[in-house]
């Protein structure tokens, strides 16, 4: 008797599948993630895109409302603002993605090590969350940038530190909830070694969380980037970052030309926006139970 | 309700200790050393008055002598002395503080009369493009950076109207109209920016409230839908929202750093910026230690009065 070969059901791509779900599901989440991908267009290209150097001056064109040349005006020394506005976006990519990489890994760490082990480790290493989650993101970042100095390196670590170990409560929580699987204990009784049962079984089931996690981590450190760099704790001059374009110098003239006061703000709002509608849109197709919070 | 709240108490002991390490630990890692200010400061050089003042300070001792007698001397409220002005920190801050908490008490007015009924329309009206419009609002506002919302408040009436908004801070006791004048416009932008999670947080405590066997029979009972939301849902579904006060209190501090700088409100914010533009690192301490520990308390009032509302919790 011939054994007659089953036909090839078509292999599904996850990747592509999950997007198509999304901009089915989500639209506007869907529509958040496509500005997403905009934004890090435009920061990676920046150097292409942007029409003038970012600290190019002309002082015969200084002030300059919004024009055809010059689509969202230029400032108090003749800087094109479009061009200072992707060079912005540049180094949000730079340091949104840095920090909110480095905060992740810190939050997988933590997490994995308290939701797994448990016992005194985890209650020591929690109650030093506490105690790091009482103080506000942002006195935190001002003092320790006091200490240590602005500067992106200083910037990536200090919001990477202060982001991953918050965050770290929210993976140990879905690790906790994994550890009593049956499937955990199967390979636990099966004689399976602690790292086995972490790659395997463990971090494969926490991905959802974590893509969420890292989603909603890099619109947070591009806000508090922009929040010390506003104070004149960020990234130094002449680097233009989104926050400093609304602070310093400039501020004086924004009376003269108030359209210095609305691109570098707009396009934070939109992009965090973007990304926070994004981050929704996953958490709610990745983890159903969250869905609606 | 004793042993609850005897319970909280001693939980918040190890946080305590982490929290005191942690500023600690700040105090230390401070570049240069705070011997070699203090020397600038006083234009004094030499390796002898060096070792004077670090005996002084008791830096010649461990490092563990040296966290413990920081801590007895705190709490004998003593945070050191602002190495600029040569004030005591304790008194620098019980000039602030009370400003910083006032902004807080008005902006989380402002959050709460916004959010709660926001939050409940927008469950009353579930899938609803009235409850889409509100989940955008509060997603917007979370995504608007305060400070910029502060920046177009300072710079377009100005433009357009020739109208400021008042930067002349007084104190609420000599003037209390000129006080509220000035705190009213940070406190709407604070409280605007807080608005956004309790929006949610009240949603989607209202949606699950509703849901719940209780409000089916009232409503068989005959009741209004009004009544049934009022006196039935709507107090259940606000005890939750208590504890995000509590949970909000380290934006409420974040965002009034930025807003007091913003409005010129000389309220603890603003003197942790001018202290670490002067590096007056006995004031950036002080300041961090106190919000810490202000944050805890708040938090443990909070979780006290959930305990007294919700006796679920007590247990």
């Amino acid at each position: 008797m011939s054994e007659t070969a089953l036909p090839l059901l078509p292999q599904r791509r996850p990747f592509v599948f999950f997007h198509q779900r999304l901009f089915r599901e989500k639209p506007l989440g869907a529509i958040g993630g496509v500005v997403f991908v905009v934004f890090l267009f435009c920061g990676i290209f920046a150097d292409v895109l942007a029409p003038f150097g970012m600290n190019e001056t002309d002082m015969l064109r200084r002030l300059q409302s919004p024009s055809w040349a010059h689509w969202f005006g230029t400032d108090h020394i003749g800087r094109d603002v479009l061009s200072r506005i992707l060079y912005g976006a540049q180094l949000s990519v730079i340091v949104g993605f840095m920090a909110a990489g480095l905060a992740t890994v810190i939050s997988i760490v933590l997490g994995v090590v308290c939701g797994y082990f448990g016992g005194a480790i985890d209650m020591a290493i929690q109650r030093f969350v506490d105690a790091w989650m009482t103080f506000p993101d942002l006195v935190l970042l001002i003092v320790v940038i006091s200490i240590v100095g602005p500067g992106v390196p200083q910037i990536v670590i200090i919001l990477g530190c202060l982001y991953g170990i918050a965050g770290s409560r929210i993976i140990r929580g879905s690790v906790i909830g994994i550890r009593e699987n049956m499937y955990t204990h199967a390979a636990q009784s099966i004689g399976a070694s602690t790292p086995h049962i972490l790659t395997f079984h463990i971090l494969p089931n926490v991905m959802p969380v974590v893509i969420v996690l890292f989603t909603t981590r890099v619109g947070a450190v591009i806000l508090a980037e922009a929040g010390l760099s506003f104070l004149g704790l960020g990234i130094p001059p002449p680097s233009p970052t989104w926050g400093s374009m609304l602070s310093g110098t400039g501020r004086t003239y924004m009376y003269l030309g108030p359209w210095l006061a609305l691109a570098p703000g707009l396009c934070l709002t939109v992009v965090v926006y973007a990304i926070n509608i994004y981050g929704d849109a996953l958490r709610d197709l990745l983890d159903p139970r969250m869905r609606g919070r | 309700m004793q042993a609850f709240i005897i319970r909280r108490i001693l939980a918040l002991i190890p946080t305590l200790i982490f929290t005191s390490v942690i500023v600690f630990a700040s105090i230390r890692m401070i570049p240069g050393d705070v011997i070699d200010l203090m020397l600038a400061q006083n234009d004094i050089s030499t390796g002898n008055d060096r070792a004077v003042i670090e005996a002084s300070l008791g830096l010649d001792k461990p490092i563990y002598v040296q966290y413990f007698v920081w801590v007895g001397n705190i709490l004998q409220g003593d945070l050191g002395r602002s190495l600029w002005q040569n004030t005591p920190v304790t008194e620098q801050l019980a000039a602030t503080l009370p400003i910083t908490f006032e902004l807080g008490f008005l902006a989380l007015i402002v959050a709460l009369s916004v959010a709660i009924p926001i939050g409940i329309y927008s469950a009353m009206a579930q899938d609803t493009a009235g409850d889409y419009l509100a989940r955008s609002f509060s997603l917007l506002m979370l995504a608007v950076p305060s400070f910029w919302l502060g920046t177009l408040v300072m710079v377009f009436p100005s433009v357009w109207w020739r109208w400021a908004p008042p930067l002349q801070y007084t104190p609420f006791l000599e003037d209390p109209l000129g006080n509220l004048g000035h705190m009213m416009v940070p406190s709407i932008l604070l409280g605007l920016s807080l608005s956004a999670v309790t929006m949610r947080m009240t949603r989607t405590m209202m949606l699950e409230v509703l849901r719940q066997d209780y409000i089916r029979t009232a409503r068989a009972k005959g009741l209004s839908e009004n009544i049934v939301v009022m006196r039935h849902a709507l107090r259940n579904c606000l005890i939750p929202v208590v504890t995000l006060i509590g949970l909000q209190a380290p934006l409420l501090i974040g965002g009034a750093v930025i807003l007091e700088q913003i409005f010129v409100v000389p309220g603890m914010g603003l003197l942790l910026l001018e202290a670490v533009f002067q590096r007056d690192y006995p004031v950036v301490t002080g300041v961090f230690l106190v919000v810490g520990i202000a944050i805890l308390l708040i938090n443990l009032f909070v979780d006290l009065t959930y305990g007294f509302l919700d006796p679920k919790v007590r247990h």
